[in-house]
């Protein structure tokens, strides 16, 4: 190769690159758009969809969810509700797996698209009860394609999703056909 | 005159830039001739093997993300593969085709860090880097798009794949698969000709291919040095039997070699993902499986031909719903017991070429 036509190779590079747009973005003033599916924290819990059977503490992996409930007296379709005392979950150990979800049996927690949480003691890292009692209804749509379907965008600011509209895509539930077959035809 | 000379232990790590992790190497250096080499690592060791005797079999799906960071759809496939032989379950045409998919994404994303941080090595500081990381971030955006997560994606299920991608997903693959071979090529015009790369990447570093297979070396940089040895032509798994592609093999096995074919393996795995775009046959991505399900008492062993080689998961079931073990053969922990005999005689300069060349990952390694 002749002595030069590399740094000229190199500075063609160069030349083209400088009227390139960039790639990198200022973070904390620019963002990257997420997707709605992002699997992030800020869960979304529905108490009038939650019965507290703790499936979301069973299924997740790292033993991060601590659930106390109470006999509350309020009857639902499956029998009686309980009432939460204590929800926390321990977000400084949470991988955002989103098993809690996707174990939900009645589609009462769902993840959120957020992701700075950043705290200076690791105490503070623990969402109460209280905390998603009050968190804004914004769920993301990962595993729940049915919001995104309609259309719906955690991202856009506008109303929040009421706990009638977030369900499943189609009901896991049997229904009443189903029910006598498996419990009085088939036995 | 004669000076008296000794030689010198100096620690290269455990938090070296060139390190690819958490690694240390002692090194005895005469001059700057490398005379002894030892590789100390464990400073990443998780337990995982141990963590999984007490999780269930779908939850040990997010602990197979954390194996080889850099290719964690390709560690959730061999997991998958080894708990479906295990327990008997078919996994429906289109769950195979969308992880063949991913799975191909993802060896194209850890190549291109690979070839990235070899050139970081080699002295590019950056420049390079950017270009892979360019083009690793755009598949990586595909996966969020895909399971919500970037890099511990979590989206094989045994008996398939999660969920069904959503219906933007599918134009966004084909725009990555439209413009990656010219990204590619680019980084090709600029690196494989340049002089610097191969005055100090050829030759460097040879493994020869008695030796390759004496120390059980698997993946790229078995295929450097001239084995045609691809687990996805050997041993078909999920629908790579149904694709055509082709084995990139070198000639020299060097570190030059080593590079070049992940860059050739890039352009087939563009090939094999655009197959799966083409056929991609329609239907349910995954068998319906419950949470806690008990497989039949045995043992099952799965592999595939992951980023770094050939990536295995022996389960030994007792009938419970937890695996009674969970062996891992990573292949980068293997691809490490031939880095000492590569190093000796070479000088402290090249020890980060030839390291950087065989692309470990210590995730995979502590385990």
């Amino acid at each position: 190769m002749p002595y030069g036509l590399g740094i000229a190779k190199g500075m063609m590079v160069t030349l083209r690159n400088l009227v390139r747009k960039p790639v990198t973005v200022q973070y904390p003033e620019q963002r990257v758009a997420q997707h709605h599916r992002f699997r992030g924290e800020d869960f979304v819990w529905y108490e009038e969809r939650c019965t507290g059977c703790a499936s979301c503490a069973k299924y997740c992996p790292q033993g991060i969810i601590k659930i106390v409930t109470a006999p509350s007296g309020e009857m639902t379709q499956e029998g009686e509700k309980y009432k939460l005392e204590v929800f926390d979950i321990e977000i400084a150990r949470c991988m955002f797996c989103g098993l809690c979800v996707e174990a939900c049996p009645y589609d009462a927690l769902h993840m959120g698209s957020g992701f700075e949480r950043a705290r200076p003691r690791q105490s503070d890292l623990v969402i109460s009860v209280d905390e998603l009692k009050a968190s804004a209804k914004k769920p993301s749509t990962w595993f729940r394609p049915q919001l995104q379907d309609r259309g719906y965008d955690p991202f856009q600011p506008g109303d929040d999703v009421s706990w009638q509209d977030a369900g499943r895509e189609k009901s896991v539930a049997p229904t009443y056909e189903e029910m006598l077959q498996r419990w009085v035809q088939g036995r | 005159m004669n000076l008296p000379s000794e030689q010198i232990t100096i620690n290269l790590g455990p938090q070296h830039p060139s390190t690819h992790g958490v690694f240390r190497l002692r090194v005895t250096l005469d001059g700057e001739v490398i005379t002894d080499v030892e590789p100390i690592f464990g400073y990443l060791h998780r337990g995982t093997e141990k963590l999984a005797e007490e999780r269930t079999y779908t939850q040990i799906v997010t602990l197979t993300d954390r194996l080889d960071y850099t290719s964690s759809m390709i560690n959730n496939q061999a997991y998958v593969l080894a708990v479906e032989k295990l327990a008997g379950v078919t996994v429906p045409p289109r769950g195979q085709y969308l992880r063949v998919l991913t799975a191909e994404l993802q060896r194209i994303a850890s190549h291109l860090m690979g070839v990235g941080f070899f050139l970081q090595d080699l002295g590019a500081s950056g420049t390079p880097l950017m270009y892979c990381f360019r083009e690793r971030e755009r598949i990586l955006d595909l996966f969020e798009m895909l399971c919500g997560a970037r890099v511990t994606v979590s989206y094989m299920r045994p008996g398939g794949v999660f969920q069904e991608p959503p219906p933007e997903f599918w134009p966004a693959v084909r725009h990555l698969l439209d413009t990656t071979p010219d990204a590619i090529a680019e980084l090709e015009r600029l690196i494989s000709e340049n002089e610097i790369v191969l005055a100090r990447s050829k030759g460097v570093g040879v493994l020869t291919k008695e030796k390759a297979i004496d120390c059980a070396i698997s993946g790229p940089n078995l295929r450097a040095s001239g084995v045609a040895w691809d687990l996805r032509k050997a041993d078909p798994y999920d629908v790579y039997a149904d694709m055509d592609f082709a084995v990139p093999v070198g000639s020299n096995g060097d570190s030059y070699d080593r590079f070049l074919v992940r860059v050739m393996e890039v352009h087939q795995s563009i090939r094999i993902a655009e197959q799966c775009y083409r056929d991609m046959p329609g239907g349910p991505v995954r068998s319906e499986l419950p949470f806690f399900f008990r497989p039949p008492p045995g043992d099952a062993y799965a592999h595939v031909e992951a980023s770094k080689g050939e990536l295995g998961f022996y389960l030994v079931s007792d009938g419970g719903i937890a695996p009674y073990r969970c062996k891992i053969r990573s292949p980068s922990f293997i691809n490490l017991t031939v880095l000492a005999e590569m190093l000796l005689g070479w000088k402290v300069a090249d020890l980060m070429v030839i390291f950087g060349s065989l692309d470990v990952n210590m995730g995979e390694v502590d385990r």
